[in-house]
């Protein structure tokens, strides 16, 4: 037991969960997106491993890690096209479409790789980790936090992006907007489901980028429903970030550091048995949504938008 | 952002026509070729029952549907809106019954959705700011431009809808049914502000079926009746009872006789309730209230005051966190409806089609819904059909549920005949403790007057009623007493019979019956 305690193995902790919260704020902060506005999405598993595969390939075949990024947004998009098409346009139920779409996506990542690579697991060369300058010399924390690889940075990044977007422009209030009272947006000339197909589809590219993260950017291989959950603890997530992308920040690093945490269990040979240690970051996703209550709870959420006679 | 204003069309509008406008649904011809017109600088009054067509011909005139046939002239020219968007840019506002306000967002926020910003894709709310402040000012309309939307109280919301219209430089301005969640001070002070508006040359259209209002406030009236026009004057020696003919087709009783009936021991007790909302704020503060059989007690008060609350946990579909519900001398504060049920109590819910019904379900399973396991409807687990048939046909004919048939679905009765199938429903077991939330919003004059009879008639059999309802002539019509609640607290209870609008709206506006009472002095007649 001594071992968790001292420095090193904490800050090697830290420093992975750092790294594991990448897959959780790219989805999570296009998932959150998606319920801003509205949309219900519960595809995010299956277009993170298109993504995922999508772009292991084209860097399998070019060596250009920028290249794979791209495809991996590009197949993003049309898979979120595809929801948006069955879920605004078409008015499906969300859940059930998000569903099948998962599947979907499941089943066509694990084809592809079947029929292209035989199925054989095979590496590419990640994105190499870049430390800040001065930054990473501090001892235990400049290993910990400013020497990851660009997608790492990213992520982070990418929350105040997020939140500028959300709160500072006008794109921003129509999505809050719509997701909360569409029948309002709709009399003041916001077109509803034109900003819904927007963020659907933001969704979709940052969720396919999230699926590039395990193939070039964390593990640099790519096996069969290799996500494992991750798409919908990100659903999760963004219930319990309250829907603003600073409480995506603090979920994300909650749950990499219950997967850190486990993780190092296990290579330490604690005796819990490791599936109980698995089940962790997921039971938290469960308590997550029994006690979630938030006003920020976008009303429209899940909701299909027609113009009633009311 | 001034150039938000108009963009397309700085033309001021004179003279608006609304010319044999058409405009069907699925079965329904909503307008049949119905005419208007309304000047610059008057206040026009569109007077009709629900479902008489106004809202339907106002969304046309806003661009939400468009028109089967007809044409809408602005200055003697016809124009086309095939959005809302083409509406506002030809100077036309519209505030909705049902505010179009998003309420997590701010005031501001609210003003500013779906307005270009100056600063390209970034918000301007402080431009936004400075511009409706000027608005505030010119048209005395006071709100706090930072606070969130659900922090306001209903009168509040009100203004930013008219802000948010003149905002964008709206020349007439719709309101559909603006006085109906005000308090009478509201009402007057809202008055006050359509009358600068019109004085500043804005034309306005006002949707109301409460006569006593469009009398007082309008240069001219329009009734609408079963989607054609009945009529447009200038109100001139206009009386109600002339337009509630028009209105309803027929002449209408506005007043009730009341026989005296002797009241009967106690038969609902509230004491010191406590009720939350479902964000765990309290609604509901410390109420106490009794109901004995043979009276109806009125309950008043603006929309939102914990009225909702109030109800939910006296029909059991809402725990309190505190206090006691006593029904017939049962302590039935945690129980569940169906233990209200077995003591007695009936409850007609404030949405109709939500709690009262279910939807896809026809008339006969509509009318067994609470009493299906018991006898005569089923024995054994086994329904009992002939039984239900003839229960069900009665009741249909008793009163006056207009359906072809009993396997009619009931989604497709009108709002009317679902509310007098629930009031049978309820009514047919005989209860001794009666909730009736809003029993007749969204219902027509004629089956107004048919429920309020029945409730009338209820009350000579003993029954305790209690009255929740947002409709103050409704509640002095009916009640022997009236109690008030404000955020979610009792102001008071007050002899329906000796009591004044002006007392109960400053009650109802939150200043308790004592305190009204010294205002008053003799004036104020209250019992205890």
């Amino acid at each position: 037991m001594h071992n968790l305690l001292n420095a090193a193995t904490l800050f090697g902790i830290v420093g992975m969960a750092i790294k594991l919260a990448m897959p959780y704020l790219y989805a999570g902060l296009g998932e959150l997106f998606d319920q801003a506005a509205g949309v219900f999405n519960l595809g995010t598993e299956g277009i993170m491993l298109v993504g995922a595969f999508s772009s292991f390939y084209v860097v399998y075949l070019t060596g250009n890690l920028g290249l794979g990024v791209l495809v991996a947004a590009g197949t993003g998009f049309l898979m979120a096209v595809l929801m948006a098409l069955i879920s605004i346009t078409f008015k499906a139920p969300q859940g059930i479409s998000g569903i099948g779409l998962t599947m979907f996506g499941t089943g066509l990542s694990s084809l592809l790789f079947k029929t292209i690579l035989d199925g054989t697991v095979l590496s590419v060369p990640g994105f190499p980790d870049v430390p800040v300058p001065l930054l990473s010399k501090i001892p235990y924390i400049g290993d910990a936090f400013f020497n990851h690889n660009v997608m790492v940075y990213g992520a982070y990044l990418l929350v105040p992006v997020a939140a500028l977007v959300l709160y500072k422009t006008t794109f921003g209030l129509k999505v809050r907007a719509v997701g909360q009272n569409p029948q309002a947006a709709d009399t003041l000339g916001v077109n509803v489901n034109l900003i819904r197909y927007c963020c659907v589809c933001a969704g979709g590219i940052l969720s396919g980028i999230a699926g590039a993260t395990f193939t070039l950017a964390n593990i640099n291989m790519f096996q069969e429903k290799m996500t494992n959950g991750t798409g919908f603890i990100a659903v999760a997530l963004v219930y319990f970030s309250g829907w603003k992308p600073q409480g995506v920040l603090a979920g994300a690093l909650l749950f990499s550091f219950v997967n850190a945490f486990q993780l190092r269990m296990q290579v330490l040979g604690i005796e819990i048995p490791s599936d109980i240690a698995m089940m962790l970051p997921y039971l938290l996703t469960i308590l997550t949504l029994v006690f979630v209550k938030s006003r920020d709870k976008p009303a429209a959420l899940a909701v299909p938008y027609e113009r009633s006679e009311n | 952002m001034a150039l938000n204003q108009k963009p397309h069309m700085a033309q001021h509008i004179r003279k608006l026509q609304m010319v044999d406008i058409t405009k069907r649904f699925p079965g329904v011809l909503a307008n049949d070729r119905v005419n208007l017109e309304v000047n610059e600088g008057e206040i026009l009054a569109l007077l009709g029952e629900n479902g008489a067509g106004k809202s339907t011909l106002m969304k046309q005139l806003y661009g939400l549907y468009k028109p089967d046939g007809g044409t809408i002239k602005i200055n003697d020219e016809a124009v086309e809106f095939h959005s809302p968007t083409d509406a506002i840019n030809a100077g036309i506002g519209m505030i909705h019954q049902h505010f179009m306000l998003v309420s997590n967002l701010t005031v501001l926020e609210n003003i500013a959705l779906g307005l270009k910003s100056s600063r390209g894709p970034f918000l301007d709310l402080d431009v936004v700011r400075k511009k409706t402040m000027e608005i505030c000012e010119k048209y005395k309309l006071i709100v706090n431009p930072d606070a969130y939307i659900w922090q306001l109280a209903v009168g509040e919301q009100q203004r930013v809808e008219i802000i948010k219209a003149l905002y964008r430089g709206a020349d007439l301005l719709i309101l559909d049914e603006p006085t109906a969640v005000l308090t009478p001070q509201e009402v007057e002070e809202f008055f006050v502000i359509l009358k600068k508006m019109a004085a500043a040359n804005h034309s306005l259209i006002f949707i109301s079926h409460k006569l006593h209002e469009v009398i007082e406030i309008s240069d001219q009236i329009a009734v609408l009746r079963d989607g054609r026009s009945v009529s447009q004057e200038r109100n001139v020696n206009l009386t109600k009872t002339d337009l509630a003919e028009k209105m309803v087709g027929r002449p209408v009783v506005l007043q009730y006789e009341k026989d005296s009936c002797p009241n009967i021991g106690l038969r609902l007790s509230i004491q010191d309730l406590c009720v939350n909302n479902d964000w765990d704020e309290e609604r509901v503060s410390n109420f106490s209230l009794d109901v004995y059989g043979g009276e109806i007690v009125g309950l008043a008060g603006v929309s939102g005051n914990g009225q909702r609350e109030l109800a939910q946990s006296l029909s059991g579909l809402r725990k309190p966190t505190q206090g006691k519900i006593m029904v017939n001398g049962k302590d039935l504060t945690y129980a569940g409806p169906y233990e209200h049920n077995l003591a007695g109590q009936s409850y007609i819910p404030e949405e109709r089609n939500k709690e009262g019904i279910v939807k896809d379900f026809n008339i006969s399973e509509n009318f067994i819904l609470e009493d299906h396991d018991k006898e005569p409807y089923s024995r054994h687990s086994f329904f009992n059909f002939p039984n239900i048939t003839n229960k069900t046909q009665r009741a249909v004919d008793n009163f006056t549920v207009k359906t072809p048939n009993l396997n009619v679905m009931i989604k497709n009765l009108s709002g009317g005949n679902v509310q007098k199938l629930i009031l049978a429903r309820e009514l047919e077991r005989d209860p001794s403790v009666l909730i009736a939330a809003q029993p007749t919003r969204g219902v027509d004059i004629g089956a107004s007057e048919y429920i309020h009879r029945r409730l009338l008639a209820q009350r000579c059999k003993g029954t305790a009623t209690l009255l929740i309802s947002e409709d103050l002539d409704e509640i002095r019509a009916l009640s022997d007493r009236i109690a008030v609640i404000f955020e979610g607290r009792l102001m008071g209870v007050v002899d329906a019979a000796a009591v004044t609008t002006q007392q109960l709206g400053l009650m109802m506006a939150g200043i308790p019956r004592d305190e009204v009472k010294e205002q008053m002095g003799e004036a104020f007649a209250a019992i205890s």
